[in-house]
């Protein structure tokens, strides 16, 4: 599973990296996760807001720090 | 195999994890109005009753004597602190709510493909509910821009929706009262109209960096969210901690440097200085604001306490207008995108319209 958490590097996108990694460790799953701070790039993904967490090249959440059951669901949800 | 790690749903069906359940989400929301109703009751005594609380510590617990400065400091901070954060807490959740039914998504497929004056007083009124903070800046203008949005209708939207804030309304208000507040967002509409239109009018396309025309966005992929009511009380519980939270520091500092002007400065102090009559304090107002970045909290009590020393209105409303809406770190942030001619046109435009509201309401008021 590819996992990417976008955002320059605001203290919420440090947050959402912090909640992405936690979630992938609890739920043991075998996940990349990938922070990018490229601003092009993540223009590239079409995001209005960041942070925003990418999940198999899907968004997931956009503008906002998610809940750590909500990524949960998202690992279980392509597991 | 299929599982689902969150425990409250999963024991029955595994997926029924996918779904919320309706009962469960009504229980959800009739929990949260039991709790909200007696706090708003509360809020509402308390708040009626700060005025006469502050002048019982004032002046029978703390012992001072009246006319002194430092009584008229201290009863000021012990009036204004409280009754300042109290709004800033109504305020903050409300708005939150209703920020909960508007998205960037959503604004941006309301203002994609509007003719230019519809799209930019559309723009600057969906700059005031749409959440929205200036490190995403950057993914927003550019999400906006490739997707058929017109160039001067984003810039409507990137005026507001920091200038129009809902803190800044709030301390307005209940500092200055309500006429103040709605000058204060009306004029800022207007500045973010005009200015977007004027920059559309322009033709700036060319001063984009131009990686910007060459992305290629998907027009994102995102599943739109359901709310339940629930959600939206969270929402607004959330904005609160968030927002709260991270100014009340500013707003105790703010209130207090204002106590201190307002018990120490001599009346009539400002009116040299910031007063009607300097026609040149309106263009000083704003070139010191510019580059200052404060949020609104800590830089509206402080002018409060100016206009109480004679202040005029309307430069004091210059000033507060540039800090708030055009900040240094921001013309950086959008740097990545626009070219220098293009930020100096934005900043420009935009310092020029809060001259002329500066003007206008020292000749009006």
């Amino acid at each position: 599973m590819e996992i990417k958490v976008l955002g320059p590097g605001c203290s919420k996108c440090q947050q959402t990296e912090k909640v992405v990694k936690d979630a992938v460790a609890e739920a043991g799953v075998a996940a990349d996760v990938e922070k990018v701070t490229d601003m092009m790039a993540i223009a590239g993904y079409g995001v209005f807001g960041t942070p925003a967490v990418v999940v198999n090249g899907e968004v997931k959440s956009v503008g906002k720090v998610p809940k750590k059951e909500d990524v949960k669901k998202w690992l279980a949800a392509v597991k | 195999m299929k599982t689902c790690d969150s425990q409250s749903c999963c024991t029955v069906i595994p997926d029924s994890c996918e779904k919320p359940d309706i009962p469960d989400e009504k229980f959800r929301t009739l929990r949260y109005l039991t709790y909200i109703v007696p706090l708003l009751v509360l809020w509402w005594f308390v708040y009626g009753e700060l005025e006469s609380f502050s002048r019982l510590v004032t002046y029978s617990v703390l012992h001072l004597q009246h006319g002194r400065r430092l009584s008229g400091a201290v009863e000021f901070f012990i009036f204004e602190a409280p009754k300042v954060l109290m709004l800033l807490l109504l305020v903050v959740f409300g708005v939150g709510v209703v920020r909960s039914f508007f998205t960037p998504e959503k604004t941006r497929a309301i203002l994609a493909g509007k003719r230019e004056s519809i799209g930019n007083v559309l723009a600057a009124l969906l700059g005031i509910v749409t959440p929205f903070c200036s490190c995403s800046a950057v993914p927003l203008f550019i999400g906006f821009v490739t997707t058929g949005v017109p160039l001067g209708v984003t810039f409507s939207f990137l005026i507001s929706a920091p200038m129009i804030n809902e803190i800044a309304v709030v301390l307005l208000y209940g500092l200055f009262g309500w006429k103040v507040a709605a000058i204060y967002i009306s004029t800022g509409l207007l500045i973010a109209m005009i200015a977007g239109w004027i920059i559309g009018k322009l033709h700036m396309e060319p001063y984009l960096e131009d990686w910007v025309l060459q992305i290629k966005t998907s027009g994102s992929g995102m599943v739109e969210e359901k709310l339940t009511w629930a959600d939206r009380i969270q929402y607004g519980l959330d904005a609160i901690k968030d927002i709260v939270g991270k100014v009340w520091p500013y707003v105790l500092v703010g209130i207090a440097i204002g106590a201190g002007i307002h018990g120490y400065v001599p009346e009539g102090f400002m009116a040299s200085i910031m007063g009607k009559s300097a026609w040149w304090s309106v263009p000083l107002a704003v070139v010191i604001g510019v580059p200052m970045y404060s949020n609104a909290a800590g830089i509206i009590p402080v002018v409060h306490a100016l206009i109480e020393k004679g202040a005029a209105l309307g430069t004091v409303l210059a000033f507060m207008m540039s800090v708030i809406g055009l900040s240094f770190p921001e013309a950086v942030i959008l740097r990545k995108v626009l070219k220098p001619r293009l930020i100096a046109v934005f900043f420009g435009v935009v310092a020029f319209g809060i001259m002329i509201v500066g003007y206008l309401f020292n000749v009006l008021m």
